[in-house]
């Protein structure tokens, strides 16, 4: 049966938790039901035999509460010292986090995983602590009690009537590798809470008769034998997942709970992780962002709910939907829920009916095949309902509004007055539909309250001073009557609904804006040609969207880099450098606003990509202002974008250098290729004539001994020329070439060219007469020509001449030199300027770096280069130089 | 055979030594070698020398480094000896006080004519103040140059550059040092007005003025009137 073999995935999942823990610290929790059942002595103890079998245990922090026989086990334990923060005032001891890190024992004991720190730690909460600690392969021993698990929270206070504030997240125990129950029947808790072992003298009273009540202890007590047979189910199940031994596997079930920005969303989240524990089950939470607004107040619940579905490790999936169940529905059926889970609706009766029926009415008529649970809330909270979930647009208008809408009818009113009186044949039926519109205008800049109360004055108004008989509250006539009548209800409708449709609208509006920056900045980083400019682009959007100051620090050999990019508008100082490079190891948002390091100044976050982390953002809104859930997605939103393209950037650069690493090893073993044989034959020459001539046994003709001289002379002159050339291309190639510009005459570097290429060859020079100076690097513009006609003289007939042409076109002098040889192959003709190009067929010798060489040279000097064949036979190259400028005014020297 | 002139060559490198001592000593020069700039100075103060030829790249010290603490005390006329064209420290070695440079690779007979130019300026000048090249004279005294036997007309200005090559004839010289010469100390960047004058001189002197043979351009160094 299919059921009978692990899922592949759940496989997976195993193996990673596995080897996760491998590096890990291992977590053990000594877990109880209420304080004073010698969890922090069990602990002790446990980390006493650690000792002895000689592992490196050390305290970070332990509280005996004055306990004789707990203070006893303390004894050999190293203890580190507590670190000092103050506040307002006041010196405060907590856990020295960093110490311990520094430290790296083999074991910690911290005791009071739920205990919450004080302000100026690294973290709020000390459980975060330990995580960290574990995460640095640190094993830590820890201490908590059941109340304290976030899953329980309600159920400790509906048992005891005591709300918990320390709270720890239930993933703490799937994280825990061994859970160790201490347990003690309640009346021998209370026996030993009387004789004052659990607390001093004067708090035993108070403490028996609250908390420590036997029925309260009972169903503590229950509660933690609970959670730790969960526990010890569920380390069962994975066991015999691993070693397939066939068993009750996993349901199938998957939880979906529906948040809203309502108070009691926290319950029924909190109940949906239990259920899920119980089940096995995953889950995940729902939200449906409609097109109404949300109040401040609301945002702020919204986010603290979904935060604690983070917290309790569920996921959260948001969706967009004018329709909240069909919203809900879609989104069970595209992630296969098998339950919903909502909260008891608080809506009136009207609204259900105005609706179609109540949410669970509805969600269970669509829902055919998906269970829904609906859980009630606390009482207690519902009598402070801000709006129910999921309401109408929420539109806040200030008295301001209020005094502008009876001002603007006021206004409307007695100008109609005064109208009346001029013009007494303006009707009161006409008087009425301008005021109308009055209210109409009213709401929609006002907004419904005002609109409202407009439509009630103009309609007294009215009433009062036009319907006959007149300044009298009275109506004579029904019809009349009716008007009014229908007057007011029109007013209080149109008002109403020109009231929503322009909150819609603005809605419709906020989120065009949101849209549009997302486009703005997808569009922007996709076009930024490099890394500089994505950042700076990056930088500029965030900074404008959230009205913030914005840092962006990338990373350098795998660490994140200590300079901010100089776009950046936040200044990042070495503290809050200290923050960057927490989120930065971690992969986790710290500073303001969050649950690390919440006194830095400003929020951190990470720049990571499934693959990789690249950076990490600062940004530091400039009113001081939390930034609200929806900044917060799109904020996410954003900095996953960088993210991307970053990552992209950077693989960019990393494809760009593996061609240019791969065009240069080819380049070099062209180079080497073609060199080696440039080298060898007028190295061969040198030897074979040198050795002629010191060679007794070889009878030389005096004519025969100059002939080899003139030979190693020419091979000499060849390898001259080959290392000018290759000193030549490297320059040019790394690009240190600096030109020594000054004024020259074009007819002065050609004269000096061709005293030092030309032997027998006659070449026909022709300069302009009006040839200006030109600002040349002199003897660079030498080398072009003598590569020129080196080249022409290696190409063409011996006997055959060359012309030389210099002519001044505007802003140009172009220097063409033509020869009578054969030409180029057209074909060819593009490539003779290429590096280690030759033509096919021509004779030995030459590396195809001469023309390269002057290709570089002219392009230096901002000129061209080019070549083409003649009409009648040969080719001519043409030099083309700039002389935009003129040269300066030349004077007689003074004698 | 008489006791030829004494030169001393300084070179880092042994076979550049060894192929100009053999060179040397079969055109009747005594050689003295130095193969550091120290060695050098040791040398030139020892022999004292006539001529020096300086290689512009010593292990311990500059060449030109090596020249200016030699003219602290002598005069002697020195040769630069420099590796590549284009070379900006020969320009300065020629400003601080060499009297020509040679570029690596050289040919023998090339070095041969240098020393001779270099060693005759060392001699006074002679009472014979004219200057003949082909078909081209210049008299110093009567301040007239012919070409072919007819009078060129000449300006002031390029008068007296023609003089200044005269009287450093075979010999570089920078363009600053002619603009200082010429024009004065403030005019030393002013190059572009020796690319006019001299373009001037050769139409005016020269048989081919785009392939001059008596005022020869030294690329980004200077000019030289050739004088043998």
């Amino acid at each position: 049966m299919n059921d009978q073999r692990p899922d592949p995935d759940s496989l997976l999942a195993d193996i990673q938790r596995y080897e996760a823990r491998q590096q890990r610290g291992r977590l053990k929790i000594f877990f109880g039901m209420a304080a004073g059942v010698g969890k922090t002595y069990a602990m002790l103890h446990a980390a006493q035999s650690r000792r002895t079998e000689g592992s490196d245990v050390v305290v970070g922090w332990v509280e005996t509460h004055g306990r004789a026989e707990t203070e006893l086990l303390l004894a050999g334990l190293e203890q580190l010292p507590k670190q000092q923060l103050e506040y307002r005032g006041a010196v405060l001891e907590e856990m020295d986090l960093d110490a311990i890190l520094a430290r790296a024992p083999q074991l910690v004991l911290v005791d009071e995983l739920a205990h919450t720190n004080a302000p100026g730690a690294r973290h709020l909460k000390r459980y975060q602590d330990v995580l960290e600690l574990i995460e640095a392969g640190i094993d830590v021993y820890t201490t908590v009690n059941v109340q304290h698990f976030e899953s329980r929270v309600d159920a400790v206070r509906q048992i005891t009537g005591i709300t918990v504030y320390e709270k720890v997240p239930d993933s703490l125990l799937d994280l825990a590798d061994e859970i160790e129950l201490i347990d003690l029947p309640p009346d021998a808790l209370r026996k030993r809470l009387a004789e004052g072992k659990v607390y001093t003298t004067e708090r035993i009273e108070v403490a028996s008769n609250n908390f420590f009540r036997t029925g309260n202890l009972t169903a503590l007590r229950e509660m933690a034998l609970r959670l730790t047979a969960e526990h010890v189910d569920h380390k069962l199940q994975d066991y015999m997942q691993a070693k397939r031994i066939a068993g009750p596997w996993k349901s199938g079930d998957r939880l979906m709970v529906a948040v809203s920005p309502s108070p009691f969303s926290e319950e029924v989240i909190r109940w949906t992780r239990r259920m899920a524990y119980t089940l096995e089950a995953p889950w995940f939470a729902a939200f449906i962002e409609t097109s109404a607004g949300l109040s401040e107040r609301q945002r702020e619940l919204l986010a603290q709910n979904l935060e604690l579905v983070r917290r309790l490790g569920g996921e959260v999936v948001t969706a967009a939907g004018e329709d909240i169940v069909e919203g809900v529905l879609r989104l069970a059926q595209q992630r296969n829920a098998t339950q919903i889970v909502v909260g008891k609706p608080l809506q009136t009766r009207f609204e259900d009916w105005r609706r179609g029926g109540s949410l669970v009415d509805r969600l269970i008529r669509a829902g055919s095949d998906i269970d829904i649970y609906v859980v009630s809330g606390d009482k207690a909270k519902r009598k402070t309902p801000l709006r129910a979930p999921f309401s109408l647009p929420y539109f806040q208008s200030t008295w301001r509004d209020y005094a502008g809408a009876a001002i603007a009818i006021g206004c409307v009113t007695l100008s109609l007055l005064a109208a009346h009186s001029v013009w007494p044949w303006i009707s009161y039926q006409a008087v009425g539909l301008i005021e109308l519109l009055a209210v109409l205008l009213v709401a929609v800049y006002l907004g419904r309250g005002p609109a409202l109360l407009a439509a009630l004055l103009s309609a007294i108004s009215w009433n009062f001073l036009f319907i006959q008989p007149r300044f009298t509250f009275a109506i004579s006539a029904l019809e009349d009557i009716i008007l009014f009548l229908f007057y007011f209800v029109i007013a209080l409708f149109a008002g109403t609904l020109t009231a929503r449709l322009r909150t819609r609208e603005r809605q419709a509006q906020y989120n065009a804006d949101r849209t549009t920056a997302l486009y703005t900045l997808a569009h922007e980083t996709a076009t930024a040609v490099n890394m500089d400019d994505v950042l700076r682009t990056a930088i500029e959007q965030i900074g404008q969207v959230f009205a913030a100051d914005v840092a962006i620090l990338l990373t350098e050999q795998e660490k994140l880099s200590h300079v901010v990019h100089p776009a950046s508008t936040l200044a990042v100082n070495e503290q809050e450098f200290g923050v960057a490079t927490w989120v930065f190891d971690n992969n986790k948002p710290a500073g303001r606003f969050t649950a690390t390091l919440p006194q830095a100044a400003a929020q951190f976050r990470p720049l990571s990509t499934p693959s990789r982390r690249v950076g990490v953002v600062g940004i530091c809104p400039r009113q001081s202002g939390r930034l609200t859930f929806d900044q917060e997605v799109l904020l996410e939103t954003f900095t996953s974008q960088v993210s991307l393209v970053i990552e992209r950037e950077l693989l960019d650069e990393a494809a760009q250098e593996s061609v240019v690493l791969r065009e240069s090893e080819r380049l070099y073993t062209t180079l080497l290729n073609s060199i080696s044989h440039e080298l060898r034959t007028p190295l061969s020459t040198v030897t074979g004539a040198a050795s002629s001539l010191l060679d007794e046994n070889t009878v030389l003709t005096d004519q025969s001994r100059n002939e080899l001289i003139c030979e190693i002379q020419s091979a000499a002159d060849r390898l001259n020329r080959l290392v000018e050339n290759l000193l030549d291309m490297s320059r040019l190639d790394a690009g240190r070439l600096q030109l020594k510009l000054e004024w020259c005459d074009i007819s002065d570097v050609i004269g000096v060219a061709l005293r030092r290429a030309l032997g027998k060859r006659t070449v026909q020079v022709t300069v302009a007469p009006d040839t200006p100076l030109i600002m040349l690097d002199f003897v660079l513009m030498e080398q072009v020509l003598v590569n020129l006609l080196d080249n022409a003289g290696a190409y063409t007939p011996a006997d055959s001449p060359l012309e030389i042409a210099v002519m001044v076109e505007k802003n140009w002098v172009c220097i063409n030199l033509a020869d009578h040889g054969p030409g180029i192959p057209t074909d060819a003709l593009a490539r003779i300027f290429d590096k280690f190009y030759r033509v096919p067929g021509t004779l030995a010798g030459g590396t195809g770096l001469g023309l390269s060489i002057c290709r570089g040279l002219v392009e230096a000097h901002g000129g061209t280069l080019t070549a083409h064949n003649r009409d009648g036979g040969g080719m001519i190259f043409s030099v083309r130089l700039p002389s935009s400028a003129a040269p300066p005014p030349v004077q007689e020297a003074i004698l | 055979m008489s006791e030829g002139p004494h030169v001393l060559i300084v070179d880092d490198e042994i076979q550049i030594r060894r192929f100009l001592r053999i060179s040397l000593e079969a055109n009747n020069y005594r050689v003295y070698e130095a193969d550091c700039g120290q060695a050098a100075l040791a040398q030139a103060a020892l022999h004292r020398p006539d001529v020096i030829v300086l290689d512009i790249n010593l292990p311990d010290m500059e060449g030109v480094e090596v020249l200016r603490r030699l003219r602290e005390w002598a005069s002697t006329p020195v040769i630069m000896l420099s590796v590549r064209a284009g070379d900006l420290d020969k320009v300065s070695a020629l400003d601080a006080g060499a009297d020509d440079y040679l570029t690596k690779p050289f040919s023998t007979v090339e070095l041969l004519a240098r020393l001779r130019v270099a060693l005759r300026h060392v001699q006074p000048a002679t009472s014979d103040p004219v200057f003949i090249y082909g078909d081209v004279q210049i008299d110093l005294a009567r301040r007239l140059v012919t070409r072919k036997g007819e009078a060129v007309k000449l300006t002031p200005t390029e008068y007296a550059l023609i003089r200044l090559l005269v009287q450093h004839a075979g010999k570089v010289l920078t363009h600053r040092q002619i603009l200082k010469e010429v024009w004065g100390a403030q005019y030393v960047d002013e190059t572009h007005y020796l690319r006019v004058y001299f373009g001037q001189l050769r139409q005016k002197l020269e048989e081919n003025p785009a392939m001059p043979r008596l005022i020869v351009t030294e690329p980004g160094v200077g000019y030289r009137l050739v004088g043998e």
